[in-house]
């Protein structure tokens, strides 16, 4: 983009950063806002069909679109409440650590091929870490509030998302090893073509380990049966039992754009990203590098798989939240240590093996496509790309066919 | 070609000095002042979770320096090891003082005095250190290479596929880093089996508690609370029952 606004428009090179920083972080503050706009209906909508209950039928009209437009505005003229007891500026802060980690992780999310607001090379990483922090103010609102069901909820929080880190990390972990990058463009590319490429279908160990890859991130984004954080049977309403009004949907943003990631996450991981289940762009002869319009034309229709492999994410987990219910602490450490951990480790040593004995699918000759992407330190101007064939032996280690 | 937009030369010409600005050293000091403000607030801050929450400040803006220097993978490791390992500190700073709202902690005036004077001898000496090499003292210039972690992470496994030193063969067998890590690896695994161990308790009255207290709580405190029979007490924390 940076390019383009130099090039094209003349912007000088300062300018030319600053304008292309500004429409990446508007672009997904909006994906975040709209997005959580967008499935507080749905969500409203989904329990209605599941649970036989009334959804919005009558704000805005048919479907009660503009239910969430009005739960908006009743949520910011809402009186903004502090407990008298509570800690102050860390009451006040801690709705904006929830968002800003649910929004820095954003950063490294791809959503086409190149549409993403920073490549980077340890995109997966960064993610996970960043997810990771989103807890912090969970936990600081619970203690700020000086309210005990606010502290029951923010510890229950703590515990499920320190656990449910190591089980969630082994999983992501197995299509970092098969695409041979961290970085979630290149995992992308590696699958692209037919659905039967996508690393969930690569073979039986990856296929298992998406279901536990779905668990833990259902459990890190908090949502029932994993929401013991807010449990409202028991705890009033968890670690946001004080907050009212915008701070409030502060919290709910940050939860609703988890979600979202965590599923997009899913589908860039496991389920080929922005490649649909038919490589329709291919077919109808489409690249990345036939004429001027035909690149951006690809690119929005990735975005398209992409934006709706996640919400399709996003409707499992309503789907989920109104038909289990809630586990009881003591079962959310279970699924945790005693299930999830040892399977997810059990599937990477299989996914590992197979990988080994098996690296070009069950059926001989049926090449993946994507293996002759390697990475910038082999082709770069650091990298080696012209040494010598018996030197480059050693170095494909990571692939070596029996 | 679209014409040139009047308004950017504008600004960079003259109106405001902003094309002077280098927007790395910007970022550089804008990071630097949060991380050390930050760390200034850690101690002087007296409760114990805004000291958690100025600490975390701090090491996130460390992070912010590393993604800014082209360290993408120290900045995440820096953001997963210590950001996140400030958060368990953090939970415990909450269950320790737990007991009365929003305990404050003063340091007596002596401990002050010889904390002071630690921070600034080491201090000096790092500054002293970090003069000292010549090649720090400007920015390195010439191609960088792109930087990724898949050097490293093939280095961990023992084999070397980064670039030689000068002078050295391209085929000269180089060892990688694969001794270190298998130590580092059995060494925490041998941390958790330990504790593991350490935590399980002599006498189980209600095997579910501690389990369950075991999984949140450090080991000592679990073989403590299991000692002198709080184990569900310790338990209910978490359940939300009334102990």
């Amino acid at each position: 983009m940076v390019d383009f606004l130099t090039s094209t428009i003349g912007l000088s090179g300062w300018l030319a950063w600053t304008v292309a920083a500004t429409v990446s972080a508007v672009l997904i503050l909006n994906v975040i806002a709209g997005g959580a706009l967008v499935f507080i209906w749905a969500e409203r909508k989904v329990s209605a069909r599941i649970q036989d209950r009334l959804g919005p039928t009558r704000t805005g009209g048919r479907f009660g679109w503009l239910q969430s437009l009005a739960d908006g505005i009743k949520l910011l003229a809402k009186e903004d409440l502090m407990p008298e007891g509570a800690d102050g500026m860390l009451f006040r802060l801690a709705p904006y650590v929830s968002f800003c980690a649910s929004f820095c992780a954003f950063i490294a999310l791809p959503f086409a091929f190149d549409v993403v607001g920073q490549r980077l090379n340890v995109a997966v990483f960064f993610v996970v870490a960043v997810l990771g922090l989103e807890v912090f103010g969970v936990i600081l609102a619970g203690y700020a509030s000086a309210s005990k069901w606010s502290l029951f909820g923010a510890m229950r929080e703590a515990a499920q998302v320190v656990s449910y880190e190591v089980p969630l990390g082994m999983c992501v972990v197995v299509p970092v090893m098969l695409a041979g990058s961290m970085d979630m463009v290149t995992i992308a590319e590696k699958q692209a073509g037919w659905f039967w490429n996508w690393y969930v279908f690569h073979d039986p160990f990856t296929f298992v380990i998406f279901w536990v890859y779905v668990t833990c991130a259902v459990a890190s984004v908090n949502r029932a049966p994993f929401d013991l954080a807010e449990a409202e049977s028991e705890l009033v309403a968890g670690f946001h039992t004080e907050y009212s009004g915008l701070r409030w949907s502060y919290f709910f943003m940050a939860e609703y754009g988890s979600m979202f990631l965590v599923s997009a996450m899913a589908a860039v991981l496991f389920l080929g990203g922005w490649n649909g289940p038919m490589p329709v762009a291919a077919i109808l002869g489409f690249s990345e590098g036939t004429g001027d319009t035909a690149p951006y034309l690809v690119r929005l229709l990735g975005l398209a798989n992409l934006v709706g492999k996640a919400s399709l994410g996003v409707i499992i987990m309503m789907w989920i939240r109104w038909t289990l219910p809630r586990l009881r602490i003591d079962q959310v450490m279970t699924t945790c240590l005693k299930y999830c951990t040892p399977i997810a480790a059990v599937m990477f040593a299989g996914a590992m093996l197979w990988q080994i004995g098996l690296p070009g699918g069950l059926i001989p000759g049926a090449g993946r496509p994507g293996g002759e992407i390697r990475e910038g330190w082999l082709e770069g101007p650091g990298g080696r790309a012209a040494a010598p064939p018996a030197a480059d032996e050693s170095r494909d280690v990571a692939q070596v066919a029996p | 070609m679209m014409p040139t937009i009047p308004i950017a030369e504008l600004l960079a010409g003259g109106v405001l000095p902003l094309a002077a600005i280098n927007f790395h050293t910007l970022f550089f000091l804008l990071f630097a002042a949060v991380a050390c403000g930050a760390a200034v607030a850690v101690v002087a801050a007296d409760n114990v979770v805004r000291m958690a929450l100025y600490l975390v400040l701090s090491l996130a803006a460390t992070a912010g320096l590393f993604f800014l220097a082209g360290a993408e993978f120290v900045g995440a490791m820096q953001l997963m090891i210590y950001v996140g390992g400030t958060l368990v500190l953090l939970v415990f700073g909450v269950m320790l003082t737990a007991q009365a709202p929003f305990v404050t902690m003063k340091s007596a005036g002596g401990d002050r005095l010889l904390a002071g004077f630690v921070g600034v001898a080491l201090l000096a000496m790092l500054v002293l250190a970090g003069l000292s090499v010549p090649s720090w003292r400007q920015p390195a210039s010439g191609a960088v290479p792109e930087p990724t972690a898949t050097p490293l992470g093939m280095a961990l496994v023992g084999v070397r596929v980064d670039q030689p030193p000068a002078g050295q063969p391209e085929d000269a067998v180089r060892s990688g880093y694969l001794l270190p890590f298998e130590i580092v690896s059995v060494h925490l695994l041998v941390v958790l089996v330990g504790a593991a161990y350490l935590a399980r308790a002599k006498r189980r009255k209600t095997p579910r508690a501690i389990e369950v207290a075991a999984s949140v709580e450090p080991p000592e405190a679990v073989a403590e609370h299991a000692a002198i029979g709080r184990t569900r007490a310790a338990a209910s924390v978490l359940t939300g029952e009334s102990a």
